[in-house]
């Protein structure tokens, strides 16, 4: 296995949406490296014959049916909000779009 | 404090129910009495975050209200509750551990608290755990660890280190924790409590705040095997707001304990998990584990060694697939909705704010997993790792299956070692790691399995758990056995174990 | 950072110097009564965030469960497009961030998706193209920002942005191409025809408003050249949630004309997302997908696989409406349209329309005069879709019968549609309230006639002396003084009657 470089940790809170200063970058990157080693016995025991497992019990199709409930109103739906405005989220101006 | 009120703490939660439905005391009273219990020495253990004096003697006050008119009350009517802070409450703070989540109040109930509620649980507060369940010593909590009632200066274990300390420390006889990897058995286990992570879809996740989807599961804490059983049954069963709920009878877990409760295990095969011992196990806690499989066989049961060769990579499955399933889960805590937000002024972007809220509301630990979990999940590296571990899953659920073939339960240590200093493994995250390393193959297989004392290390006075382990939809094996060995130990030491426990100062 | 873009090349020789290629994703929201993962309603309209709960607010804990109508859609629209139904798949996360999405993922499928690998036709200038089908899969919508500050709704420049999560979690079916190879010069027509015959066909399934002018039917036009068939495939643009059929034709022909400008200018197309403006006919560049996003897709654990039945699906597959390409055919030789004719049918849409008049009693003929001109016409200076006027083929059906029975003639039929429009109510209520029968009663038109006669002794002698064409002036007189309201023909026989000659 590949080792974690300082850039790929930094590439890896990008992605995140970490926003990191630099000494805690190295700092995690020797942990994360650490961590990735010791766990990466994984590749070396399944074959190509295992399937992987996603959900740990084999249960399919649960749905339900197409029926509306009480929604929550305007006011509790925005209760937790760090700030509101017309009975809308009010965020910071977005830069990018989206994908 | 008088003695009617401490005796009041010391009650089983079946004995408490016993105390209410007869009229001895009334829910208020016995709910009074936890309070001032918490007042009494959470200053030192720190269980708790929050706790709801008021919404608990409302709520105890309903049971009296209602046993006073002569209505059916449920076999838990009236007793005290510490809730794990990962549940979500209507209107009570729900912080997870996190600063992320500060001051947060949901809008709504998860499944758990709506079926204490409808069950007549008091539920006195929320309980101290590592950030969003991330560790194994609620060291990782934003608002300080919390301490061992057997000795303050060590862990108390975790995630659900809170809820196991409250139990320990007679500020609740029942408590929930949630399993991801052993945050109920572990905390159970170093704190000389029981604990059960239910076969996964067993009890709802629905207002269970997510870790790791697939393996989260919500289960009971107490100081007695029945006391589980019966909060187990009070919150178990299907609920269809959760698709990953089992949509069958529960298995009768209540039933199992009083049966087990009679002694005799005649006919139970059960097996010792052999990868499940040896090199990093403290021999205190090996000695009391192999005295406990003596005690089984004693009992009647036939003992056995099996093999679960693929259970020495569980550890490693686990720190790719928890990690990665979180790194999404948390993605959701980004400023825009509710809680934390930081660096809105105006000049920042909403892509700007997210980062710095998540960098400043989120401990190193939940750090390290988000970037562990992205980084096995991103192209590239999927397949080695993410794919891998899954891979590994299968291999395990595999083992169990053969297990399951010879014995009915299987046994080992719950824990390697019994609770170790605060503060002496927060640097290392794989030492910290280890300490799940016999709880985690159940989470990963979506089993059942159980935490209760089997005695104190001889090297170091401090609990040990005994873990019982059986398959998805069998959890009634786990109480039969459970409490055949809890009977038996308690006519040997004259009580449960945390009569040996030492007294907690109580502050005036 | 602006770069300047190379002129672009006129369409014709585009295409004659280039091989077009294109993969369209056409996005339809469902018309599910309930969301995809929780039962918060989908209507639209609705005050902003009073149609959300915990699941699609992504509230931590909250869990979704899947909506069985949004599947069963899903199914009996990729067995519309001939595609196969999976035996087995699951759900994905899609993560990144984005505001308007509540969890920071999108449930959706990724290599598993419940349908695939289908085909369907389209015609153009009456050349069939095959429209190779890849995929249809479930995912969820997004909530909606507003952009506050700075131009009015535009994102840049913007000083904050409020957010409505209502849309958060309305069930999606993204259906997407192969390459669409050798249309040749009629690719925007055929990409326009494609998403009109997706529209026919959603529609005739009932799973969707299909109201591309509210978004409900969206499509991403991707677009690429190369030199020749024969050689790989260029690099592609894609053309973001371009929202109605004559947008699709147009947004294709203008990538056509800016991709054969680059390379032309020897240049490379960047691959990147642009944006479609309506107004001024051209696409700008939006992110640039050179730096290929990482969505880090795992399948979601929160629910279980989807395993269809094959028993059910059958049954679903037995139940399909009647494939457009076999319906028309009958439609049009039942009801006796040449081919230009059914064309115009289908062009403004109106295929629907016109079976659901004549099955309420009208002729054909009558049927497609209406719709394809007094309500086309209407339908054209509104700017709304034939179908979302509020004339019904019923009340064209009752007119229509008024015309046959003599009460209305077409001048009035017109005025009736005109106040159906204009919200008077029903046909029935506008003749009522406007008055707008024709004077068949006798007594009142003898009366009319009696005083034409005797203002026009010379006419009435004209025509005694057989000039009988000369009797349209006394007939003019009659429409007149009954201010049209009259039938002219009876009012014809009446004054020849009264003369005494015969008709």
């Amino acid at each position: 296995m590949s080792s974690i470089t300082r850039d790929e940790v930094a590439h890896l809170a990008r992605l995140a949406r970490l926003q990191l200063p630099e000494d805690e970058l190295e700092h995690y990157a020797g942990q994360l490296d650490a961590i990735l080693h010791a766990v990466a016995r994984v590749t070396e025991v399944a074959g190509e014959d295992v399937p992987p497992t996603s959900h740990p019990l084999p249960l399919v199709n649960v749905t339900r049916p197409d029926e509306t409930h009480r929604s929550l109103t305007a006011e509790e739906a925005l209760s937790g909000a760090p700030a509101a405005e017309d009975s809308r989220f009010r965020v910071p101006r977005i830069l990018g779009e989206e994908a | 404090m008088t003695d009617t009120t401490t005796d009041l703490v010391r009650l089983s939660a079946t004995e408490t129910a016993g105390v209410i439905a007869r009229g001895e005391a009334s829910a208020a009273d016995v709910a009074k009495a936890h309070l001032d219990r918490i007042g009494a020495v959470d200053g030192a253990v720190h269980a708790f975050l929050h706790v709801d004096a008021e919404g608990a003697l409302a709520a105890a006050r309903e049971v009296d209200d209602k046993r006073a008119r002569g209505e059916e009350q449920g076999p838990l009517a009236g007793v005290p509750l510490a809730l794990k802070d990962v549940m979500a409450q209507r209107g009570v703070p729900t912080t997870c551990g996190s600063k992320m989540l500060e001051g947060w109040r949901p809008p709504y109930d998860s499944t758990v608290v709506t079926r204490l509620r409808a069950a007549g649980v008091v539920i006195l507060g929320k309980t101290n755990m590592d950030e969003f369940a991330m560790g194994s010593s609620t060291e990782h909590s934003a608002y300080g660890a919390t301490h061992n009632p057997w000795d303050l200066d060590r862990i108390p274990g975790g995630s659900g280190g809170g809820s196991a300390a409250a139990v320990a420390a007679y500020e609740a006889p029942l408590a929930i924790g949630t399993d991801t990897g052993g945050s109920i058995r572990q905390p159970a286990a170093v704190t000389g409590t029981v604990g059960v992570k239910p076969t996964y879809g067993g009890v709802s996740r629905y207002g269970l705040v997510a870790f790791s989807s697939s393996l989260d599961q919500a289960g009971p804490c107490s100081r007695t095997v029945l006391d589980a059983a019966l909060l187990h049954e009070a919150i178990g069963g299907h609920d269809p707001r959760d698709s990953t709920s089992i949509d069958a009878p529960l298995p009768p877990v209540v039933a199992a304990a009083r049966e087990g409760a009679q002694g005799r295990l005649d006919g139970v095969r059960v097996g010792v998990v052999r990868e499940l011992s040896g090199e990093g196990y403290q021999p205190g806690v090996e000695q009391r584990f192999h005295e406990a499989v003596d005690l089984l066989r004693e009992l009647g049961a036939t003992v056995t060694e099996v093999s679960c060769p693929h259970f020495q990579y569980a550890l490693s499955a686990y720190y790719l697939i928890a990690p990665s399933e979180c790194s999404s889960n948390l993605a959701r805590f980004d400023a825009m909705r509710y809680g934390l937000r930081v660096g809105d002024d105006g000049e920042h972007s909403a892509e700007e704010v997210m980062a710095l809220t998540r960098a400043a509301g989120f401990g190193p630990e939940v750090k390290r997993r988000i970037m562990l979990g992205t980084y096995a999940l991103s192209s590239g590296y999927y397949d080695a790792y993410y794919g891998s571990a899954q891979k590994v899953r299968t291999l395990i659920s595999r083992d169990f299956a053969q297990a399951y073939e010879q014995v009915d339960v299987l046994v080992s240590p719950t824990t390697p070692t019994t609770a170790f200093p605060l503060g002496s493994k927060l640097e290392d995250p794989i030492a910290m790691y280890l300490n799940d390393l016999c709880t985690i193959p159940s989470n990963l297989a979506g089993g059942a399995a159980m935490s209760l004392p089997c005695g104190l290390s001889p090297d170091d006075g401090l609990p040990v758990g005994l873990q019982i382990m059986a398959p998805a939809m069998a959890d009634d094996r786990l109480y039969r056995v459970g409490a055949a060995v809890e009977t038996a130990l308690a006519d040997r030491w004259g009580g449960n174990l945390l009569t040996q426990a030492p007294e907690l100062q109580e502050k005036a | 950072m602006k770069t300047v873009e190379p002129d672009l090349v006129p369409y014709d020789e585009a295409v004659a110097a280039y091989d077009v290629v294109m993969g369209i994703e056409v996005h339809v929201e469902l018309s599910t009564a309930s969301k995809m993962f929780c039962g918060c309603s989908t209507a639209f309209g609705a005050e902003p965030n009073t149609q959300t709960c915990p699941t699609c607010l992504g509230l931590p804990g909250s869990l979704p469960v899947l909506n069985q109508q949004a599947v069963e859609s899903a199914i009996r629209i990729g067995l519309a497009l001939g595609c196969d139904v999976a035996e087995w798949c699951r759900f994905a996360r899609k993560n990144y961030f984005y505001p308007d999405m509540p969890k920071n993922f999108q449930t959706s499928q990724y290599d598993e998706p419940i349908c695939f690998d289908g085909a369907t036709t389209v015609e153009v200038e009456g050349r069939e193209f095959v429209i190779p089908i890849e995929r249809a899969h479930m995912e969820e919508d997004t909530g909606k920002s507003l952009h506050v500050g700075g131009a009015t709704g535009r994102i840049h420049g913007a000083d904050h942005s409020l957010v409505d999560y209502n849309r958060a979690g309305i069930p999606l079916i993204e259906i997407v191409t192969k390459p669409i190879e050798g249309t040749g010069a009629l690719a925007p027509q055929v990409a326009r025809a494609y998403v009109a015959h997706l529209r026919d066909l959603l529609r005739s399934l009932g799973v969707s408003d299909v109201r591309m002018e509210q978004g409900s039917l969206r499509a991403d036009l991707n677009v690429s050249l190369r030199r020749a068939p024969e050689a790989p495939f260029g690099t592609r643009s894609e053309t973001k949630n371009v929202n109605s059929l004559r947008s699709v034709e147009r947004a294709v022909r203008y990538e056509i004309s800016r991709h054969a400008g680059i390379i032309d200018a020897g240049m490379k197309v960047t691959q990147e997302t642009r944006h479609w403006h309506e107004d001024t006919g051209i696409t700008t560049a939006g992110r640039s997908k050179e730096q290929a996003e990482d969505y880090r897709y795992f399948p979601e654990p929160d629910l279980v696989p989807v395993a269809p039945e094959r028993a059910w699906v059958e049954q679903l597959k037995a139940a399909l409406p009647e494939p457009p390409a076999v319906r028309r055919p009958r439609l049009q030789a039942g009801w006796g349209f040449s081919d230009l004719e059914m064309r115009d049918v289908l062009n403004v849409g109106a295929l629907d329309l016109i079976e659901q008049t004549v099955a309420a009693g009208t002729a054909p003929a009558a049927a497609r005069k209406w719709w394809l001109t007094e309500l086309a016409r209407r339908a054209n200076e509104q700017g709304v879709e034939l179908d979302a006027l509020p004339v019904t083929p019923a009340h064209v059906a009752t007119v229509q019968s008024l015309v046959d029975a003599g009460e209305l003639n077409d001048k009035l039929a017109r005025q009736v549609f005109e106040g159906v429009l204009a919200g008077e109510g029903t046909p029935e209520q506008v003749v009522e309230k406007r008055g707008l029968k024709l004077v068949s009663d006798d007594g009142a038109l003898t009366a009319a006639v009696e005083e034409a006669l005797a203002a026009n002794p010379d006419v009435v002698a004209k025509v005694r002396g057989g000039k009988h064409q000369a009797a349209g002036a006394l007939v003019g007189a009659v429409m007149k003084a009954t201010k049209g309201q009259a039938d002219a023909a009876r009012v014809r026989e009446l004054l020849l009657e009264r003369i005494g000659v015969d008709h």
